[in-house]
């Protein structure tokens, strides 16, 4: 009972945060640049959800939710998307390039696929220091066409590491879609090249993907190795708040709303018996909260002073 | 004709197009898309699907792919989504394209273009702002380009494209849409290696290129009404860097400072002032300065990034001290 309203929880946490995050930016209330991830929600909350605090997350640029799920404070997530002097970087940059590592969230850049060695050199140090931990990687499937994917992929298979590869393929890198990217359907396939399992789930299926993970992590704790599982999704949004993805049908886009990950999620409540409606309109109310909250101190907090763009380079001040 | 920049981008790309049936461009959403700033707006329609071409996101995949095309005979431009994406294809243009020629005892030719959105100023943080032009300015067998000017940035992409050698093609994102000017319709092209002298002065003199151009221009206005005659060359070239030129106005007005938008440390400054030294020493009435971004990251932060970066204040403030020499 408690865990079926905790998801639920996430998943509209995710989506209220997103969905503000993207309105903020239209209103001039966040510079920069703004990558949605509405209609993603379920690969976040499920990759994340069973994972354990010492465990760590290698979100994409498309992944604030992991963040939530993963336990960063809303508030200084707010801050940091803001580029706010409260925000995990300080304002040195905005969005998700910066992490929580007390947390198990590693930042990422802007160059996809790149943190997926990264993954591997976390997932290496959990093996030789015989920690039951696991590393969690995203990348989209736009970005496994990089060759870092490969070298990740190929030593995380060598060296049995516990590291679990998260494709979110939502079809299209930018305007790019899929059959321009790659010659097969599944990048799940590709695993098989490098010694382990891929596995394809859809990922507006919040459980699909929470099972996923559970084999995954169990494999990976034990010492079986990395595992690829693709979770097939749909971003709602263009690429970035400035894309008007132009290039998909409207018939395709509400093809995939019309398997919204939230509103499946509504159906299970109500199939099994909840008050699902009651829960819909509380939910709400106490997501909405939270994200007042996070956007009330996010914008009351400072912009950081132009001198400290000198500061947080070295361990001592060169 | 009016052009803004990018269209002047956009045309120097078509008429290479037209004229030429081994001119293709290769890049991420270049196609269907147009670009992720439309520089291609409108050639897939034209050119096709095999002119054209979208590749996945693989930009050592665009860089060495490019290379092969020029072997075989091709004349590819490349794009690079960001300039701080070439990165990712660093090995394929500093050890690939580079030495191409070189390894087959200057047999072989390599005429290629990547063509790099790069820049700062327009909030786009540590990863969409970046000039990475002198990683490849010290890259023998590259050439590098930084056009100020819709005209410019016409006739050196051009230029670029019928060369025989690796271009590599900086344009500046922040000039995208701020400057538009009249742009010669037919195709021309701006000599590689060749610096402009965009303003004539005596007493003082900038070397600049790209964005900071604009401020070398601004400052010299305010000075001028402070009686102080400035001259300002835009590099438009990186390398080959024009030596004459840059010589030349050291020796003219024994006073020089050298702005970019780029870092200081380690940018193309360092070598300008080194040539200076070495051929004109003795003309100099004071040191040769530097202006440029500090030494750090391109922190996102608006009071950051505007602290970072070189502006029309901090240029007329380094330049009133070297005036004042």
């Amino acid at each position: 009972m408690e865990q079926d309203l905790e998801l639920y929880y996430y998943l509209r946490l995710v989506r209220e945060f997103e969905d503000r995050v993207s309105k903020l930016h239209h209103q001039g209330r966040i510079p920069g640049g703004v990558y949605s991830g509405l209609g993603q929600e379920a690969v976040v909350v499920g990759a994340v959800y069973r994972l354990k605090s010492d465990d760590f997350i290698f979100p994409l640029h498309r992944d604030l939710g992991a963040f939530l799920v993963k336990g960063v404070d809303p508030n200084l997530l707010m801050a940091q998307i803001m580029g706010k002097k409260t925000g995990f970087s300080g304002g040195r940059d905005s969005f998700l390039h910066a992490g929580v590592l007390d947390r198990g969230v590693f930042g990422s850049t802007s160059m996809l696929a790149s943190s997926l060695p990264v993954a591997c050199g976390a997932a290496l140090k959990f093996k030789i220091k015989k920690e039951p931990r696991v590393a969690v990687a995203f990348f989209g499937e736009g970005a496994s066409s990089r060759g870092d994917f490969h070298e990740a992929a190929n030593f995380a298979g060598i060296h049995k590491l516990p590291v679990i590869f998260v494709c979110e393929n939502n079809f299209y890198a930018f305007s790019t879609p899929q059959s321009m990217q790659m010659a097969i359907e599944d990048v799940a396939d590709r695993a098989a090249g490098y010694g382990f399992h891929g596995h394809v789930c859809s990922g507006n299926d919040l459980f699909a993907v929470i099972r996923a993970m559970e084999h995954a992590i169990n494999q990976a704790r034990r010492g079986d190795g990395p595992e690829l599982i693709e979770c097939k999704t749909y971003r709602y949004s263009g690429h970035s708040e400035h894309d008007m993805a132009s290039y998909r049908t409207k018939e395709e886009l509400i093809e995939w709303e019309s398997r919204d990950p939230i509103q499946r999620y509504e159906f299970f409540l109500e199939k099994k018996g909840y008050d699902a409606a009651k829960i819909i309109a509380e939910t709400g109310e106490k997501v909405k909260a939270v994200v007042d909250e996070a956007v009330k101190f996010a914008e009351s907090s400072p912009e950081p002073e132009g001198p400290e763009a000198m500061e947080g380079l070295y361990a001592t001040p060169v | 004709m009016e052009l803004t920049y990018i269209k002047a981008i956009n045309d120097a790309l078509r008429q290479a197009m037209r004229l030429d049936g081994d001119v293709v461009l290769l890049g991420e959403d270049i196609a269907a898309l147009g670009g992720a700033f439309l520089a291609t707006e409108g050639l897939l329609e034209e050119f096709g699907p095999e002119r054209v071409i979208d590749t996945p996101i693989s930009e050592s995949l665009i860089n060495g792919a490019s290379v092969g095309l020029a072997v075989a005979g091709m004349r590819p431009v490349a794009e690079m989504q960001f300039a701080d994406f070439i990165s990712c294809g660093f090995d394929q243009l500093v050890n690939m394209a580079s030495t191409l020629r070189y390894r087959h005892g200057g047999n072989a030719k390599c005429p290629m273009v990547v063509r790099c959105p790069s820049g700062s100023g327009v909030r786009g943080g540590l990863f969409h702002s970046q000039n990475p032009e002198a990683w490849f300015a010290r890259v023998p067998g590259l050439k590098v380009v930084a056009p100020a000017t819709a005209f410019d940035a016409k006739g050196l992409l051009i230029a670029a494209i019928q060369d025989d050698d690796p271009v590599i093609y900086f344009e500046h994102k922040y000039l995208y849409r701020r400057i538009k000017e009249n742009v010669p319709e037919d195709s021309y092209i701006v000599p590689i290696g060749k610096a402009a002298l965009r303003r004539e002065g005596g007493d003082i003199c900038f070397i600049t290129y790209g964005s900071a151009l604009y401020l070398c221009l601004a400052a010299a206005e305010e000075l001028e009404k402070e009686g102080v005659s400035s001259e300002v060359l835009d590099l438009r070239t990186l390398l080959p860097l024009d030596r004459k030129a840059i010589i030349s106005c050291a020796k003219k007005t024994g006073k020089v400072l050298i702005v970019h938008e780029d870092r200081v440390t380690g940018g193309i400054g360092g070598e300008v002032s080194a040539i200076i030294m070495e051929n004109a020493f003795e003309y100099l009435d004071a040191p040769v300065m530097r202006l440029g971004a500090k030494d750090t990251p391109n922190a996102f932060a608006g009071p950051m990034e505007e602290y970072i970066l070189p502006n029309k204040d901090k240029v007329l403030q380094a330049a009133r001290k070297l005036a004042g020499y």
